[in-house]
């Protein structure tokens, strides 16, 4: 039994070293210290370093600059003349972030178009979910399918499918007009309603496949075993079933608050000149206004916003939940 | 098999309430069937279990056993036949109405709870007052040794102490049965030889019935007042686990329950006090020396436990029940060994021997001819 566990481990290695290209790449690396560990982290490493990190230098690097009429349309933070290093850096932009009421109602509106967008995404997604997972195997599949399907045509397209759903003579308006339901159509399009529609539905899919791979995971003894002390279905769905899939609702609400707090099409699209998501605002300052720097802040600042909440919660659910 | 000591051999007879008439059951299946679709997985049982018993459903996996305990539990609905409890029918009763609990055989600790709060849960459902709930469980969690452990959750707890707190919660809500579904199963074996006789000293402390479903014969035998044995779908056996090791009334049953030897046979003679059954297969006659209620000329089974034929080299004289054969193999068990004997007619015997010495001198070994011989009463005549 050892000895055919030992035998396994030792495969993978071996395999390895018989490929032919491998073996030569492997044996380099391996001088330098580094073995093929080192070399499957390293591709992730580099993927982030170069299209996460770096970006993210370049932006806040802007973010601290000012605005100029110029190709492209910043001052360089620092200077070499004359054997003087002069390094000038200008925090104007986050003061000036600070002291606008615009980019202050901005944040505040896109934090609570894409809190309430999370919630409804929750309260419409949960049962989905639950149902998935709850479904016989064959039917599982099926309609994990569906949740999955509208991936396949282009998301623009589908937004603005929901124009000709959702526009004064629209699909929604025609229906209710034709039974005679309204004399006259509801305004739906360019509203926060219409923003709310798009987004739930946009993101209502990575509220649902986390909470099914939550929910599918469930112990189904558990269930019985609540109902056998005493336990009614609700009861047993209150204290075992929505603790347990709370790892779930965290990361489908993440996955769906996130990408609503920086939306930009949606809102470009749906909503209203009232409107006033960040996600706008930024591109009004890149666009319209061509300063970089203040949309570079802008950017900044949301990130920040984002982020440390998301790490603070995290860090709550570590230290609460070691169950997981 | 034949050093399992059963704990609840000791009992005087009149906790014996099974051969008692005077007493009624408290638990009456009547009847029960479960059809799965086609599959029949438990097909027309009928069984009374009395007031404080401990019994086992044992049989192999497969053969319903768990099936009816979680028509016992309310999980599964009988197609047919009734369930009564204490003179309460179960019928249409869910698994939070029933007078049982269950302990399952994951235990389904809830792991987002401790200790304390997955005992208390079923007392919070009854809407007990939270002084009464703690007090509850600090009783239970004494009796089950686990008091230092209120605060833990259930991935920082042992094995044992996990079995014990899903015990602990099945058994905290005070239920009339408590049914348990491989209790041990999960166990290693020193622990599980362990926690078998905590098992039996928490059930007769708090006077509960249990219901234990295994397919661990020794199990089994060490715990149960009385055993069930199952096979595809039916008890084929109930007794307690002396009678079902001793009086096996089946091959099926015989087989099942420790090791055996089987001579088919034929009978030869028939009389009130003893019976002959001539064996082709041994090229012996097998001495019964009790009347058996077979006719001459059957086809019968005779079936004889290996600990129960005595093996010598030399010829013993003057008994009625002698083969002789050689040594093929032995297996060193530590308390005993195990030999097999081949006959001349090629039919291999089973054969333990205590190791009453440490050293092996002067012991039988391999390819020595040795003579079997055992007495008239040590085996069993099965019909069926």
């Amino acid at each position: 039994m050892s000895g055919q566990a030992k035998l396994s481990e030792k495969l993978p290695e071996k395999s390895i070293g018989r490929l032919p290209f491998a073996a030569p790449l492997g044996g380099a690396l391996a001088r330098l210290g580094l073995g093929p560990r080192a070399l499957v982290i390293a591709i992730p490493t580099v993927w982030l370093l170069v299209f996460f990190l770096i970006p993210f230098v370049v932006v806040a690097k802007i973010s601290l600059s000012e605005v100029a009429i110029a190709r492209p349309p910043y001052l360089p933070l620092w200077e070499w003349q004359d054997g003087i290093l002069s390094l000038s850096l200008n925090f104007g932009n986050y003061l000036f972030l600070a002291s606008d009421p615009l980019y202050y109602s901005a944040f505040l509106e896109s934090l609570t178009i894409a809190g309430f967008s999370t919630l409804f995404a929750l309260l419409i997604g949960y049962p989905m979910a639950y149902m998935i997972a709850r479904a016989p195997g064959g039917m599982r599949n099926i309609l994990l399918m569906l949740v999955i399907l509208p991936f396949w045509s282009s998301f623009l397209l589908r937004v603005y499918a929901w124009i000709g759903i959702l526009k004064t003579n629209g699909v929604i308006n025609h229906a209710l007009m034709s039974i005679g339901l309204i004399d006259e159509p509801i305004v739906m399009m360019q509203t926060d309603f219409a923003v709310y529609v798009g987004i739930v539905y946009t993101y209502l899919p990575f509220m649902i496949l986390p909470l099914y791979a939550n929910l599918v995971k469930l112990d189904e003894t558990l269930l019985e075993a609540a109902s056998d002390l005493g336990a009614g279905s609700f009861t047993t769905f209150l204290t075992v079933t929505l603790p347990l899939s709370l790892p779930g609702i965290f990361a489908g609400s993440l996955l769906v608050f996130i990408p609503a707090v920086g939306e930009f099409v949606i809102p470009a699209l749906l909503g209203g000149p009232d409107t006033l998501m960040i996600g706008k605002v930024l591109w009004n300052e890149f666009f319209s206004n061509r300063d970089w720097p203040v949309a570079s802040a802008v950017a900044i600042a949301m990130l920040f916003v984002l982020v440390i909440p998301v790490m603070l919660l995290q860090k709550a659910q570590q230290s609460d939940g070691g169950h997981s | 098999m034949s050093e399992q000591a059963s704990i609840t051999e000791s009992k005087p007879p009149e906790s014996k309430p099974w051969i008692d008439d005077t007493q009624q059951p408290f638990i009456r299946i009547r009847n029960i069937t479960k059809k799965f679709g086609e599959f029949i997985a438990v097909n027309n049982v009928s069984l009374d279990i009395y007031r404080g018993e401990l019994f086992c459903l044992l049989g192999g996996s497969g053969c319903g056993k768990s099936t009816l305990l979680r028509m016992l539990s309310g999980f599964e609905t009988p197609t047919s036949g009734a369930i009564e409890i204490d003179g309460q029918d179960m019928a249409g009763l869910a698994p939070h109405a029933r007078p049982t609990n269950m302990m399952f055989q994951s235990y389904a600790l809830f792991p987002h709870m401790s200790v304390e709060k997955n005992i208390a849960y079923g007392l919070h459902r009854d809407g007990l007052k939270r002084k009464e709930v703690n007090q509850r469980v600090s009783e239970i969690l004494t009796l089950v040794q686990l008091s230092d452990f209120a605060k833990r959750k259930p991935s920082q707890l042992s094995g044992g102490q996990r079995q014990r707190v899903a015990l602990a919660r099945a058994l905290v809500k005070k239920p009339k049965v408590l049914l348990l579904d491989e209790p041990l199963a999960a166990l290693d074996k020193k622990l599980r030889e362990e926690t078998q006789f905590e098992l039996v000293n928490i059930q007769e402390t708090l006077g509960v019935t249990f219901i234990v479903v295994t397919h661990d014969q020794e199990e089994a035998m060490t715990l149960s007042t009385r055993i069930g044995v199952m096979n595809a779908g039916e008890i084929v056996q109930i007794g307690e686990p002396r009678e079902i090791y001793e009086y096996p009334g089946s091959r099926f049953v015989a087989d099942f329950i420790g090791s055996v030897n089987v001579f088919e046979g034929q009978v030869t003679e028939e009389d009130t006090d003893f019976v002959i059954i001539r064996s082709p297969e041994i090229k012996a006659d097998i001495f019964v020396s009790h009347g058996v209620s077979c006719t001459s000329n059957q086809k019968v089974a005779y079936a004889i436990r290996p600990e129960k034929i005595r093996m010598s080299l030399e010829r013993p004289k003057g008994v009625k029940n002698l083969l002789s054969g050689t040594v093929e193999e032995i297996a060193y068990m530590g308390n005993l060994s195990v030999y097999q004997v081949k006959l001349a007619t090629g039919k291999i015997v089973r054969v333990t021997q205590p190791n009453l010495v440490r050293t092996d001198q002067n012991s039988i070994t391999w390819e020595d001819e040795v003579s079997l011989t055992w007495d008239g009463a040590a085996g069993v005549v099965l019909t069926s």
